[in-house]
């Protein structure tokens, strides 16, 4: 009984017990990861930035917020996210743009951070899954439908799954089932889910509709 | 080649707004200088260290290289608008079909939102001995691995080989040349046009390259005439996956059919040489004959006329035979 109350107290702060450890983990991971990364290695960090060169410090406007950040001029958007500013929702799967799992919005449209120059998109909205739940915990309709249809197995290839998602119910609010699998073709599931994937996203095109 | 490495060797990124201004940096620093448009070929390069640029220029903020507008009775697209684009407006898909359909069977949709249809026809050919690092010709050696006794040269070339044997991977490619598309190159020597099927260069005449494009030259615009608009067209693009995979062998056509006779006709295919090859012999002998069976069955014969298969691709033969009749056949509407 008491651990229970224990947790709503929490709850009812506006911190749960999963972003209060997430909080924890991130603070240290990204801390002892990054120093593993960008270490001082000479040719990987260490050249003299040549006049007219972008500017190493820069603010990029994530999950609607503007976060200030130090960006190597050859950093992939990936590694930003994931070993900068803590957010690990996308995954580096093959960091080649060959499965899909780094998918993030970028005004809206989903592609691979994995492939992106972090310089390239200053200015432009970024959206990871991490920003889809709305700030009183509501799941993002796409999310709330894979909940319901329970439509991953190992779920490492979901959240870019589910961004590719958002962005296809964005762009065609009333796809057919093959429109969607086509949509979808840019991710890849190594445990061959991808019928249930599918229901997950007929029924997220259908939550999305019902809430517009 | 899918290897985690830790980081992208150092290099200064550079962001200009014009094209004069790109021009300038890439003079500045010569072939330490890279071009960088979408990115989806340049990343590879350089994640495995293969290509180590000094200097980047990323073409994304110059606004006159970006969209798609009506020109005369033709188009004209800067070649850094997004293969997404290329297939969905409304000008290209209702009156060059046949190019939107090649840009949509790009790769992935995350890939089309991010390629540019610059860089798809610029970018270097896929043969993984090269890409991996391997000092064959093309890479400045003196030896082709794909070819040797042993190669695994499924997927390489069954004509145009000279010393390499890689095969151009572009989809647009075919379908700009049945369009009769016109590239615009520019340079500090200032700017000049360049026929489609004349922009990719084989490696006869300069191994090293993919097309015409040289240190300090940028492709700005791609010119379609109306030439073609609203002909009969045709693509199809063979491929391992259905998904994210280059062409095995592709095929783009654009014919005038008038009362069932071939007026005019253009075709390319791609997948077989180590430029997107246009089959002259081919429209010589199908302009002026019935749409028939007849001519689909001589065309493809005429197509595959002095091919040379490798070990292990000579499965392209039938495969680009067959896409050349069907190419010439009668579409449903």
């Amino acid at each position: 009984m008491a651990d229970v109350e224990l947790i709503t107290d929490a709850a009812q702060q506006g911190v749960s017990r999963r972003s209060f450890i997430k909080g924890v983990i991130a603070a240290g991971a990204t801390a002892s990861t990054a120093s593993y990364l960008f270490r001082n290695s000479s040719p990987l960090a260490a050249l003299p930035t040549a006049q007219g060169s972008v500017e190493r410090l820069i603010t990029l406007t994530v999950n609607g917020q503007q976060r200030r950040v130090d960006v190597l001029a050859q950093e992939t958007l990936a590694m930003t996210l994931r070993y900068k500013l803590g957010l690990t929702g996308p995954k580096l799967g093959c960091d080649r743009a060959e499965c899909g799992a780094c998918t993030v919005l970028i005004d809206g449209v989903n592609r691979y951070s994995c492939s992106i120059l972090t310089h390239t998109v200053r200015g432009q909205e970024i959206t990871t899954i991490e920003g889809l739940e709305s700030a009183n915990g509501r799941l993002h309709p796409v999310q709330q439908a894979v909940v319901d249809e329970g439509g991953f197995q190992c779920a490492f290839c979901a959240p870019g799954f589910i961004m590719s998602m958002v962005a296809t119910v964005e762009a065609n609010p009333n796809p057919t089932r093959e429109e969607m699998a086509h949509a979808l073709s840019g991710n890849l599931c190594r445990c061959g889910d991808y019928n249930k994937i599918l229901d997950s996203a007929m029924r997220a095109a259908e939550y999305a509709r019902r809430r517009a | 080649m899918a290897v985690i490495r830790d980081m992208i060797p150092a290099f200064d990124l550079f962001q200009p707004t014009s094209i004069e201004d790109a021009i300038d940096l890439l003079d500045q620093y010569g072939d330490d200088s890279w071009v960088f448009a979408g990115g989806m070929d340049s990343f590879d390069w350089m994640k495995d260290r293969i290509k180590r640029p000094t200097a980047v220029v990323d073409l994304g903020n110059i606004p006159e290289l970006k969209g798609i507008t009506s020109s005369d009775d033709g188009l004209e697209i800067g070649a850094m608008t997004t293969l997404t684009e290329v297939a969905s407006n409304s000008d290209v898909t209702s009156r060059f079909g046949l190019l939107s359909q090649a840009a949509g069977l790009v790769a992935t949709p995350q890939i089309r939102n991010q390629g540019t249809l610059g860089g798809n026809l610029s970018q270097d050919t896929r043969c993984w001995y090269y890409r991996a690092g391997w000092p064959c010709y093309r890479a400045g050696g003196n030896i082709c691995y794909a070819s040797a006794p042993l190669a695994m040269n499924r997927e390489h070339c069954i004509f145009g080989a000279d010393r390499c044997v890689a095969v151009n991977p572009s989809d647009t490619a075919t379908a700009l040349i049945a369009l009769d598309a016109k590239m615009v190159v520019h340079s500090s020597k200032g700017e000049r046009e360049v026929d489609a099927e004349d922009y990719f260069i084989g490696p006869g005449i300069d191994i090293t390259r993919m097309t015409v494009l040289e240190t300090g030259d940028i492709l700005t615009t791609i010119r379609i005439p109306g030439t073609w608009a609203g002909a009969q067209f045709y693509f199809e693009k063979v491929e391992d996956r259905k998904s994210w995979d280059f062409a095995l062998v592709s095929v783009a056509s654009a014919l005038v059919v008038n009362n069932g006779r071939i007026e005019r006709a253009r075709i390319a295919v791609n997948g077989v040489a180590p430029y997107p090859m246009r089959l002259d012999a081919v429209e010589a002998a199908v302009t002026g004959k019935p749409q028939n069976e007849e001519t689909a069955e001589a065309a493809g014969d005429i197509a595959i006329r002095g091919a040379s298969p490798l070990r292990h691709n000579d499965y392209k033969l039938p495969l680009m035979k067959n896409l050349v009749r069907r190419a010439l056949r009668e579409q449903a509407p």
